[in-house]
């Protein structure tokens, strides 16, 4: 099959490789249809998340039909479409059952999981198409992907709803939603969302659905902070604007009751803290990641407010403002999407009409194209808001 | 100084395997199994099983080649000695008799090698109740005497290079095991899986 492989830094290859195959009974073999770059993956794209190696296949956005299920697996059939959860979840541990499905305790596999339990202290859950930390799993930005403990993540989608109305729910929008959730938002409450990106205005939208009185957006492009806009936000480009005088400003002087982190280790900007730490990444000695958007966060949040994070982070911050989060009395709430928490309520919407997310697709390529998509995403972040991969297989696909 | 160190290690709660003056625990491991020297690994992991069905499968010992990943057979000779073979460097294999010498139904068993054995060890699988409603804690502890001579070295490299780290990664598999029903794998094919 071909599929779309790493091999070092802003260096991604469409090859031919070997297909996949049912291994384990729970497994299933799914025929991609529609795939799409995330976030993440341009942090794998600067090789600033550790431990990829060459010829890893990335991609843990996708979609298609089932074409293979393994004996143990009495849920999916054949010629089912479903989305693919980017978590791998046994549905079967303490932490699934929980519903913290991305804590499972069982996806990443043994040998992998020593790695992250050094690291982080605890192994991390598998994930697709990211780092050996989470078990270097292969991904879907491929036409075919084996899908393991598939008699639980994926959900079926009725074939009335095509594939870029529902494609998001692998990720960036139970996401944007869980970012929202974890913000706990009360009547009258106004919420700062950092970067616009495809899950901050995934974010804003939740917010807004969940009640927020007003949401505040941050970022430099001016089409994604149009597009915060059209959602209903209030915007804010940093360029021109010192962020926390304005959000003071434009709170009475409180600070948002909930900040959201957007952007994560990759934020950009001049600010000192923020220079400091690009300088630490660049020397790769101390493995700092540039925190400057949530110490930013944290500085600017109301007394006893909120700050949810679900923008990635993957090693240690410098400056750490640990005094405002304890003497401001913050909760701290964050991690990788429970994708499969959100699912159904989020299909439902989605039919419903209550949630649009094809406003966010500014780019469908054929898959053969995914490194210039990648490229594209990398560099023309303004007006490249998120590129959909379509596969030979896919319904009119563009080819 | 080592029997002061033991006696303040007995006054926290924490399992021996935690101590921070291992050396201390490992003498007096192998005075009591009579070997020369001894060093001791310990890990707990929680399984959301009871721990009936648990000890059950363990008590089998046929089934621990399963999740175990340097042993490649355990085969069960008669209800309390069972026959081990594990892979050592090129192409050959180690293999020795370990017997049963303590068990209780649903919470402990113990085994012991053979004292012909060439790897000397004595494992003990203990299983607690979590708190209620979160499964069974299942505690693992391996006291060992590395070996000596060049077969001692190569079976060091292979079983013992980092005897936490296997013993980790072994519960973990047990783990996966005993909740999903299978042992995760990201290989994509077959082949890969084999390797
Ligand atoms: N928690 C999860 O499960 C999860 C899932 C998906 C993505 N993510 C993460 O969420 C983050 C955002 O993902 P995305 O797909 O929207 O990425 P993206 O790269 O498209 O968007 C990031 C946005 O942040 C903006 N930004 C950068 N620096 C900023 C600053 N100092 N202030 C304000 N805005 C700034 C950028 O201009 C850009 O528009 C990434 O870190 C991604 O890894 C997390
Ligand atoms: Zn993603
Ligand atoms: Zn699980």
């Amino acid at each position: 099959m071909r599929a779309l492989t790493w091999h070092g830094k802003h260096d991604v290859r469409m090859e031919t490789v070997p297909d996949p195959e049912i291994i384990n009974p729970r497994d299933a073999i799914i025929k991609v249809t529609s795939t799409a770059i995330c976030g993440s993956d341009l942090h794998l794209y600067d090789s600033i998340i550790p431990s990829l190696m060459p010829g890893d296949i990335l991609g843990h956005e996708f979609m298609g039909e089932v074409v293979d299920v393994g004996k143990g697996n009495d849920r999916l059939k054949v010629g089912d479409r479903v989305v693919v959860p980017f978590t791998i979840s046994c549905g079967k541990c303490y932490f699934c059952q929980k519903e913290q499905y991305s804590a499972c305790d069982n996806s990443n596999p043994a040998e992998k999981a020593d790695m992250s339990e050094i690291m982080y202290g605890h192994p991390m859950s598998g994930l697709f198409g990211y780092s050996h930390l989470t078990g270097g799993y292969s991904g879907g930005q491929a036409e075919y992907v084996r899908v393991p403990y598939s008699d639980f993540g994926p959900i079926v989608v009725p074939d009335g709803l095509e594939d870029d109305k529902v494609l998001f729910l692998s990720d960036i929008l139970p996401t944007g939603w869980m970012a929202a959730e974890n913000a706990e938002i009360e009547p009258g409450d106004i919420v700062a969302v950092w970067g616009c990106g495809p899950v901050g205005l995934f974010a804003i939208q939740s917010c807004l659905v969940l009640g927020a009185h007003r949401v505040i957006a941050i970022d430099h492009h001016p089409h994604r902070l149009e597009l915060a806009k059209t959602m209903g936000a209030e915007i804010i480009n940093y360029h021109d604007v010192k962020v926390r005088e304005a959000l003071d400003e434009m709170t009475g002087g409180v600070g948002p009751d909930a900040v959201i982190d957007a952007v994560g280790l990759e934020s950009h900007g001049f600010a000192i803290d923020n220079v400091i730490d690009a300088v630490k990444v660049a020397s790769k000695v101390l493995g700092t990641d540039r925190a400057h958007v949530l110490r930013e966060a944290i500085l600017a949040c109301r007394k006893g407010g909120r700050v949810s994070v679900p923008g990635v982070y993957g090693g240690f911050a410098d400056k750490f403002p640990v005094g405002a989060l304890m003497e401001k009395g913050l909760s701290v709430r964050t991690g990788q999407t429970h994708v499969q928490r959100y699912s159904e309520q989020l299909l439902e919407m989605i039919g419903e009409g209550k949630i649009d997310t094809t406003f966010l697709i500014s780019h469908r390529l054929p898959l053969e194209e995914a490194p210039n998509g990648y490229k594209m995403f990398k560099e023309r972040q303004n007006e490249v808001t998120k590129v959909v991969l379509k596969t030979p297989a896919a319904r009119g696909a563009v080819q | 100084m080592s029997s002061e160190n033991l006696e303040k290690l007995q006054q926290s709660d924490a399992p021996a395997s935690t101590a921070v003056h291992q050396r201390d625990v490992g003498k007096e491991e192998a005075a009591a199994q009579e070997w020369k020297t001894a060093a001791l690994v310990g890990r707990t992991v929680t399984v959301n099983k009871p721990r009936q069905e648990l000890y059950a499968f363990w008590r089998d010992f046929n089934n621990l080649a399963r999740f175990l990943e340097n042993i490649e057979s355990v085969q069960v000779k008669d209800p309390r000695v069972s026959h081990w073979t594990v892979k050592a460097p090129a192409g050959q294999t180690v293999q020795w008799d370990a017997a049963i010498t303590e068990e209780q139904p649903d919470r402990l068993i113990a085994w012991e090698s053979a004292p012909d054995a060439q790897i000397k060890h004595a494992g003990r699988v203990e299983f607690l109740d979590a708190p209620p409603g979160r499964g069974t804690w299942v505690r693992v502890t391996l006291a060992y005497e590395p070996p000596a001579g060049e077969l001692g070295k190569a079976i060091a490299k292979l079983f013992q290079k980092e005897p936490k780290m296997q013993a980790r990664r072994d519960l973990r598999r047990f783990k996966q095991l005993m909740e999903t029903g299978e042992i995760s794998t990201s290989a994509r094919c077959r082949q890969q899986a084999q390797t």
